[in-house]
Order: C-alpha cells, then sequence, then structure tokens
C-alpha cells in the first residue's frame, strides 16, 4: 500500500486527512523545510507543497505574490526535490502541486525518477486533465508515485469515471469554479456533489479551493476523505514574512485545523 | 503533439460544449450566410488586394499587393473572427464576453461585436499597453465595453490572458471567452483560423484576377497568428512560400524580443503546446517589441506545426526595421501601417529586391496605424 493510501485508511471512518499547503521557496526552501517540519508535528496527515510558476493560471492573487516571492529566490524543480530528500522519514507524505510546463521541461521521465529518489508521494498538476496524461501517467507509473486528478464543478459523471481511472492517492475536488483563495462560504451543493463522486469511484476525495476556516473544515469533513487548506496558510505567511515566530503561528494554525477535525463525524462508509 | 486542451478541470466540459456548437455551426448554412452578410455589410469585405505600385518601384525587385485589412471595420483583421464568434456566443445563449488585448485592436474588435450583438463585455489589457495604446482603451470604453487594467507580471498581452483565464474559469456558466488569435485550448486555433481565412480565400481569388496565377510568396507578421494563419491557410496545398515576421524588438542577440518560434522552445502556455519563450526551469519569460499586438512569448500551436514540417519559414525584424517601413509606406503609398504590420513590410522590403519584377509577393497589412501615432511621435521625440 503507499503511504498515500495508508493515511487514508488509518482514517477511513474516523476523519478527514488534513492537507496544509504551502508554496515550496516562500520566502525560502530553508523556512519551507522548517514549516513542513512543523505542520507535521502539529497533525499534518498529507503535505502539500506547490512548485513556483511564472504563470499560474488556477491560482488567485495570494498563491500567485507567493510564487513570485519564491520564483525571485530562484527556486526551481532541482532545489524542491533536495528539500525533499532532507525531509525523507518524516510521517506525513508528501504531494508536489505544480503546472505542467516546469515538467516537461524537466522531462518526463527525469522527473518521475527524481520525485521517486526524493521521496515525494504524490504529484497534483492543475492544467494537466486526464485527456493530455498518456505519457505522464505512464512514466509515474514506473514508480507507483500517486497521479492526483482533479473533479470540477462542471465535472460530468463520464469526467468524474475518467479521472478516477487515472488517479492513484485521491480525488482532488475543486470546491468551486475559479481559482485557488479564501472564500468566506462554501458551497452549499458540495455534500450532493461529493455524494456524486462517490457514486463512480472508490478512491478518496479530499477538497480544495476556498477552504480556511476550522469551521468550514468541520463542514467538510462531514462529507470528504481529505481537507486541503491553501491560501489561508500562503497569506498566514504572507502576513508573518517579517516576524521570527512566523514557524511557530502558522503551525498553531495548523494545530487549530487539527483539532477541529478530531472532534469530527466519520465519513459514512 | 502541437496543441491540445492543458486547462483546469473546471473548463474541459465547456470546452467540449464550445467545440459541439462550434462544429454545428460551422455546417450550418443559414449561420454561414448570416456571417457572410455582416463581412460584407458591417465589415466592408472583400478588403482590397492592392497593388502598391510605388513601394515596388522604390523596391526594385517583386510585385507587391497588400491586402488590405486596415481598411476593415474597425481598422484592423480581428473583426473578423470577433463577429464569428459573438454570433456563436448568441447561440450558445451566453450573455457576457471576456476578451484579452495587447494592441487593444483586438479588444476594440471584441466590443463592437459585442455593442451589435448586444453581450455585456470586459477586456483585460496589462497596464502597460493601457499606456502604450490610450486610443484604443478609450474607443472599448465608448464602445460600452468594461477594461480591467492587468497589473500582474509585465502587464502585458500574457497576463492580460492569464487574468482573462481566471475570469472564464470563475464566471465559466455564463461567461464566453473570445480568443482574439489561433491560440489558447481546442478548439480556439481552429475556429479562430476558420473565421480568418476569409484574408486568404480574398486574396486568393484577387491575386488570380489581377495577375493569372497564384502568389509566389505570403508575408505577415505573427504574435499569436492569426492573420498569418487567416491569409496562409487557404493557401496550404499550394506551391506558395509562407514567411511569418516575429519581433526581434530590440534585436535578437539581446534578452527583449517577442520571438517565440525562431528563438524559443516547446511547451504548454495558456492552454496549448507550441513554442514558447522560457528559460531553462520552464517559467515563462518576458518579451518584448514595441508593437504591443505581437509581445507575446507564445505562438498558436499550428505555426508551430507549419516550422517544425518546414511548411511555413518564420523570421524576425527589430523595432527599428518595423519603424523604417512604417515610414517607408507612409511616404510612398501614403499609408500608415500598424506597427504590426510594419513588420511584415520590412521584411518584404528585404525580400522584394532579391526577386526579379516577375514574381509575386502578397503582403497582409493586418491593421492601420492610427493607434501608433502616439507612441511613434514618443520614440521619434515629438510632442503631440
Amino acid at each position: 500500500m503507499s503511504r498515500i493510501a495508508s493515511v487514508f485508511s488509518r482514517l477511513r471512518n474516523k476523519r478527514a486527512a488534513l492537507i496544509p499547503f504551502v508554496v515550496a521557496g516562500d520566502p525560502d526552501l530553508k523556512t519551507t523545510e522548517a514549516l513542513v517540519l512543523r505542520m507535521a508535528e502539529c497533525g499534518a496527515d498529507i503535505i502539500e507543497l506547490g512548485v513556483p510558476f511564472s504563470d499560474p493560471l488556477a491560482d488567485g492573487p495570494t498563491i500567485q505574490t507567493a510564487s513570485q516571492r519564491a520564483l525571485k529566490k530562484g527556486v526551481n524543480l532541482k532545489e524542491i526535490f533536495g528539500m525533499a530528500e532532507r525531509l525523507r522519514g518524516i510521517s506525513p507524505p508528501l504531494v508536489l502541486m505544480t503546472y505542467f510546463n516546469p515538467v516537461f521541461q524537466y522531462g518526463l521521465k527525469s522527473f518521475a525518477e527524481d520525485c521517486h529518489r526524493n521521496g515525494i508521494d504524490g504529484i497534483i498538476i492543475p492544467d494537466l486533465p486526464p485527456e493530455e496524461a498518456g505519457p505522464w501517467i505512464k512514466e509515474a507509473s514506473r514508480f507507483e508515485l500517486g497521479t492526483i486528478f482533479l473533479i470540477a464543478p462542471t465535472s460530468p459523471p463520464e469526467r468524474i469515471r475518467l479521472a478516477s481511472r487515472c488517479s492513484r492517492g485521491f480525488l482532488y475536488y475543486v470546491s468551486v469554479t475559479g481559482v485557488t483563495g479564501v472564500r468566506r462560504k462554501l458551497p452549499e451543493e458540495l455534500g450532493t456533489a461529493i455524494g456524486q463522486i462517490k457514486k463512480y469511484s472508490q478512491e478518496p476525495v479530499a477538497v480544495g479551493f476556498g477552504i480556511s476556516t476550522p469551521e468550514q473544515i468541520k463542514e467538510v469533513s462531514r462529507v470528504a476523505d481529505g481537507v486541503i487548506v491553501g491560501s489561508a496558510i500562503v497569506k498566514l505567511i504572507e502576513e508573518n514574512l517579517k516576524q521570527p515566530d512566523l514557524v511557530i503561528r502558522v503551525g498553531s494554525f495548523v494545530s487549530s485545523l487539527a483539532k477541529a477535525l478530531a472532534g469530527t463525524c466519520p465519513v459514512p462508509g | 503533439m502541437f496543441g491540445g486542451k492543458y486547462v483546469p478541470e473546471t473548463l474541459m466540459a465547456p470546452l467540449k460544449e464550445l467545440e459541439r456548437a462550434y462544429l454545428s455551426m460551422k455546417r450550418d448554412p443559414r449561420f454561414q450566410s448570416e456571417l457572410k452578410a455582416h463581412l460584407k455589410d458591417y465589415v466592408g469585405r472583400p478588403t482590397p488586394l492592392y497593388l502598391a505600385e510605388k513601394l515596388t518601384e522604390e523596391l526594385k525587385g517583386a510585385r507587391i499587393y497588400l491586402k488590405r485589412e486596415d481598411l476593415a471595420h474597425t481598422g484592423a483583421h480581428k473583426i473578423n473572427n470577433t463577429l464569428g464568434q459573438a454570433m456563436l456566443v448568441k447561440k450558445m445563449g451566453k450573455k457576457r464576453v471576456i476578451a484579452e488585448t495587447g494592441a487593444g485592436q483586438h479588444g476594440v474588435a471584441t466590443a463592437t461585436a459585442a455593442a451589435l450583438f448586444g453581450l455585456k463585455c470586459a477586456v483585460y489589457m496589462g497596464e502597460e499597453d493601457i499606456q502604450r495604446q490610450s486610443l484604443n482603451v478609450f474607443r472599448m470604453k465608448l464602445l460600452g465595453a468594461e477594461v480591467i487594467p492587468v497589473s500582474s507580471g509585465s502587464k502585458t498581452l500574457k497576463d492580460a490572458i492569464n487574468e482573462a483565464i481566471r475570469d472564464w474559469v470563475t464566471h465559466v456558466r455564463d461567461t464566453y471567452y473570445l480568443i482574439g488569435s489561433v491560440v489558447g485550448p481546442h478548439p480556439y486555433p481552429v475556429m479562430v483560423r476558420d473565421f480568418q481565412s476569409i484574408i486568404g480565400k480574398e486574396a486568393r481569388k484577387q491575386v488570380l484576377e489581377k495577375e493569372g496565377r497564384l502568389p509566389d510568396y505570403l508575408v505577415a507578421c505573427v504574435g499569436g497568428g492569426s492573420n498569418a494563419m487567416g491569409l496562409f491557410y487557404p493557401f496550404y496545398k499550394e506551391s506558395v512560400r509562407f514567411i511569418g515576421v516575429e519581433a526581434a524588438g530590440l534585436g535578437m542577440n539581446t534578452q527583449s524580443h517577442a520571438a517565440s518560434l525562431c528563438a524559443g522552445r516547446v511547451g504548454t502556455l495558456h492552454g496549448s503546446m507550441s513554442y514558447i519563450v522560457q528559460n531553462d526551469s520552464g517559467n515563462i519569460l518576458e518579451t518584448y517589441s514595441f508593437a504591443p499586438g505581437l509581445d507575446y512569448p507564445g505562438v498558436g500551436p499550428e505555426h508551430a506545426f507549419f516550422k517544425e514540417c518546414k511548411r511555413a519559414e518564420y523570421v524576425t525584424v527589430t523595432d527599428e526595421e518595423a519603424l523604417e517601413a512604417f515610414h517607408l509606406l507612409s511616404r510612398t503609398e501614403g499609408i500608415l501601417p500598424a506597427l504590426e504590420s510594419a513588420h511584415a513590410l520590412a521584411y518584404v522590403s528585404k525580400l522584394a529586391p532579391t526577386l526579379t519584377r516577375g514574381r509575386v509577393i502578397v503582403a497582409n497589412l493586418s491593421g492601420r496605424g492610427d493607434k501608433d501615432v502616439p507612441s511613434i511621435a514618443a520614440k521619434i521625440g515629438v510632442g503631440l
């Protein structure tokens, strides 16, 4: 069983997995490394690392700005792999979220090899739909890497099935039509949408985009297997860039999210 | 391998819907005749194919014909595409269109089509371009469009497209993204090519009338590549040479150019795989050209294919050479070309003298230069 699969199987019928997201290299890789270690201690079940990209068209202003900060430091995939190697042995699986062009330039084969070699467990590529992903899935499967595909509110049943067939690890449900970023309210039809996905797929479903507060996390946890929190954490980093206790502050926030999850009802089934 | 749909999942089903709508429209004779009527009576087509005798005389070589897209309504070829897509929007029942614009020509053409068909219209434009093209910004506003300044990244066309895509992902249920060039995810490159092919179809007929034969060369500027593809495509199977002219900006030995095909590498940007100006890590680089419509790090995937199979040849022309060609055409023919089109003319002025009088070049005069007058004045130090 893969490391990602065992997280979901351990939490099955207990609570949703907590999946915090930070941009690798924001504000620098040393801080990212410390953040990952801290988030692991504070209850993160899986950690998602964003690869900074010049044109992140699925991201809102918060993650765009964070990517810019990381790019200014010259952070690239090679350095991110170096950091992942140093983090090997921590308990939460590491998942990379990257746009396709950096992967394509790195070479699909080398990218898959280096993910495997440096302890990356899964990869999310938001601008690579299953139709274009054939060559990538082939390379990733040689190393049993998690290939995580997305499902959106606009995805009809046949696309849910397609994403499910191509996914390994979990399915990423994009809670809203839109880009990443904090939202005040979750869409009302979230439960129905996830019920629909469960009808067509056995894969665990994690929900992301717009989830930022302990209350929202509780809400999502009632219907999904995982909760991804990105922009809220990235925003917190941005607000505390100059604070010496940046890492501790982010840790406390992740703890508050973990606490909110601890008391939630299990996902049925 | 070029093209494809490299977009977020949210857009996949809407793209499928668009593809279906477009294909059914393409086969619908009523739609086609309605489009034809609009192109004739509203746009003023066919645009003339003009034998530039003075220019030919000056350059002492091949006979030069100009396809006068500058005489189309709104002053550029962009309207051919926006009318077609706006009619499709109506048919699909969407109420709001969004667009990106660099030079402002596509923004103006979209705002025009939106006004004509009663659609709400928002145009994304980089802050840098808003500065360079204030006349077109005002024209869009007069036509009832909202112009949304884009301050991210290089503040030019690439970033305007990013923001338009973000808007589209967010409002995909009621909003149509009216792309202005042969770029973006499938089916846009094909659809825009089809709408712009009117340029080449007319040119073919006109040159046969005037010369009794097909031309030897077709020359057009390439940013995203829609005016070039529109001219080239109907000659695809003929033995006519295609030359696409990219912007070399301050020179190909500097970082300040916008030559995706001549200096870029294969990758994905804005939903399709093509040639892109990028660094080794796959981050997109900022480009430069004083012609805002060419200042873009990507290019239509079909041009990438034409380059790969050597069907077309792609060359570059600097700001300075384009400006010289701008003056040359103004002086010899009394036509102010758009700075984008001036790139094609600059290459013609190199090519024509190497050919004999018996040869025929058709260059696409894709737009008129009125919009560029303020920035040219500034460049040569004239206060207006």
